[in-house]
């Protein structure tokens, strides 16, 4: 699903945020990436996510090199990715179903379907009731599943997470890793960027390890060939 | 699990919806940004009313010179078709000789009309000039001579043919002088030629900032509005569909300032109409002022929206570039 080839990434001013890290994330696996504040976990993410490209080396997805997609086709790729903020991001001018169906829309289902799929992915997080709502009224928790919901409404196969569960009591927490766990039961990639490596230790999941932009440890189990075909 | 399963699962997941269903989307997306941007104008009434309203007087400037220019041109056209030559007689020639002449000359092929303005007329038109009546009366003869107005056929009415019409009619026995009234008109038009120029610097010029002015209203929209494009963006909106709701709204600036020029240019000639009027009767003329006619109109409702989305285009391209990866 994702792989990485001796990636640099180095922010104007020479701050160099990532250094030759290799890894590779398999179709259907679930990793963890770690490392202390600063360490680029985020410019990975945004490396993956099409916010920002690499300085050198190269990011697939999906065997495609991303890192000189041209401008065109960049959303198509962006559709593959449900991404979930620390900080939610939702509009919070629209209500909870309008927010959920902003990927449907954009993608171009009628709207049967996109009413069909909304409720689906927020009965799965357990926020059916709340679909007439505006988001400013929910709690962060809440909020956060919000966001999980319109990530995964359109069944992108990745699902990208950062910090998903920082300003979160312990228990939210459990409950909403619980969520990405059954996301990859059915098969759908995730990656979550985290420093919580208390809640992570007793998880059967690999972890990529980064350290001033260097990757220390790489737990992730590597699949064999799993991507060679676009 | 083999390594093709895992990627056909993923592909199988990440469905796309039916082309038809994508078709339908797409009008569905437009009619919603065209109302969308519709309930945008009503919500902020006072805000929004300014900018057409500029948008509106910089459209009308120009479109009230070029209908200036119209009617300067429709009035002076008359006077281009009838390029007229006054052939003096020799004051020896009697009416009923420049009569003759007159019948004479209508048979050439190169004129339209002959008219005879005998002695007594002449005389009877010089002294309605005023001043000159007393002079005219203190001489016993009558020192002005029969005219012939000839007005050449359309061919002939150019400079080229008409001198050298002059040329032959100044061959004839009887006559004293040939004269054509043609060189003010000729300065006429290059005067309005200039003013033509003129009229389309200023109009590029308030193009320009009609452009200027609605790529400025979008910007602070865009502003407002900048997480949800942010977000849009991140989950795979298109920049058509980020544009699309910013290009309606600087669509009904450009139409709506285009239809405030135009009750603008359209009530300003109704107020100068009366005394237009007035002044072409005092001159003896049935000239009435022309306002806008349809194909004007069209075009200065087509250039305002142009404007608008253009303006529109502008602002939001120089924004979604800076969200672009680097």
């Amino acid at each position: 699903m994702i792989q990485f080839h001796n990636v640099f990434k180095r922010y104007p001013g020479g701050h160099e945020a990532l250094a030759d890290v290799t890894l590779q994330l398999g179709n259907g696996q679930m990793a963890f990436l770690t490392g202390h504040s600063g360490a680029g976990k985020s410019t990975l993410l945004k490396l993956i996510s099409l916010i920002e490209r690499p300085t050198r080396g190269q990011v697939l997805l999906d065997g495609v090199n991303i890192g000189n997609l041209s401008r065109r086709r960049i959303p198509y790729m962006r559709r593959k990715i449900g991404v979930i903020f620390q900080d939610h991001r939702l509009l919070f001018d629209r209500t909870v179903y309008d927010n959920v169906a902003l990927p449907l829309i954009i993608a171009g289902y009628r709207h049967q379907e996109i009413g069909k799929r909304v409720r689906a992915a927020l009965d799965k997080v357990g926020l059916l009731k709340k679909e007439r709502v505006y988001p400013i009224t929910l709690s962060g928790g809440e909020q956060q599943r919000i966001g999980i919901a319109r990530a995964v409404v359109n069944k992108p196969p990745l699902l990208l997470a950062d910090e998903p569960t920082g300003n979160l009591d312990p228990v939210l927490s459990l409950e909403i890793m619980q969520l990405f766990e059954e996301f990859n039961q059915v098969g759908v990639s995730v990656l979550i960027a985290t420093h919580d490596l208390e809640r992570i230790a007793n998880m059967p999941y690999g972890v990529f390890n980064l350290r001033d932009g260097r990757l220390i440890s790489n737990t992730v189990p590597a699949q064999e060939d799993s991507d060679h075909v676009a | 699990m083999s390594p093709d399963k895992p990627h056909k699962r993923g592909g199988r997941r990440m469905d796309r919806p039916p082309a038809h269903s994508r078709f339908k989307a797409y009008f569905v997306h437009h009619l919603r940004s065209l109302i969308a941007s519709l309930g945008n104008l009503y919500r902020h009434p006072f805000s929004n009313l300014m900018t057409i309203l500029v948008i509106g007087i910089a459209l009308a400037l120009p479109a009230g010179l070029y209908l200036a220019l119209d009617n300067a041109r429709s009035i002076s056209s008359n006077w281009d078709g009838a390029t007229q030559i006054s052939l003096f007689t020799k004051l020896t020639t009697s009416n009923e000789q420049a009569r003759e002449m007159a019948d004479r000359i209508r048979l050439y092929a190169e004129i339209g009309q002959v008219s005879v303005l005998t002695r007594e007329q002449s005389r009877d038109e010089f002294q309605k000039l005023a001043g000159y009546g007393e002079a005219l009366d203190a001489l016993k003869e009558n020192p002005l001579p029969a005219v012939l107005i000839i007005t050449p056929t359309d061919a002939h009415a150019h400079p080229d043919a008409a001198r050298r019409l002059i040329q032959k009619l100044q061959q004839l026995p009887q006559t004293d002088i040939v004269q054509l009234d043609l060189e003010w008109v000729k300065r006429l038009f290059a005067i309005m030629d200039i003013a033509q120029r003129s009229i389309l610097v200023v109009a590029s010029l308030l193009a320009m900032a009609v452009l200027l002015v609605v790529g400025n209203t979008i910007r602070l929209d865009i502003q407002n509005r900048r997480d949800e494009i942010i977000i849009t963006k991140q989950i795979g909106g298109t920049d058509a569909f980020i544009r699309r709701p910013f290009l309606y709204n600087g669509f009904w600036y450009g139409l709506f300032g285009g239809l405030i020029a135009l009750l603008l240019v359209g009530s300003s000639v109704a107020w100068l109409r009366g005394p237009v009027e007035n002044l072409s009767l005092l001159y003896q003329s049935g000239y009435s002022l022309r306002s806008l006619d349809l194909r004007s109109t069209a075009t200065l409702l087509l250039i305002g929206t142009a404007l608008g989305l253009g303006g529109s285009w502008l602002s939001v391209g120089r924004h979604l570039k800076e969200l672009e990866p680097r």
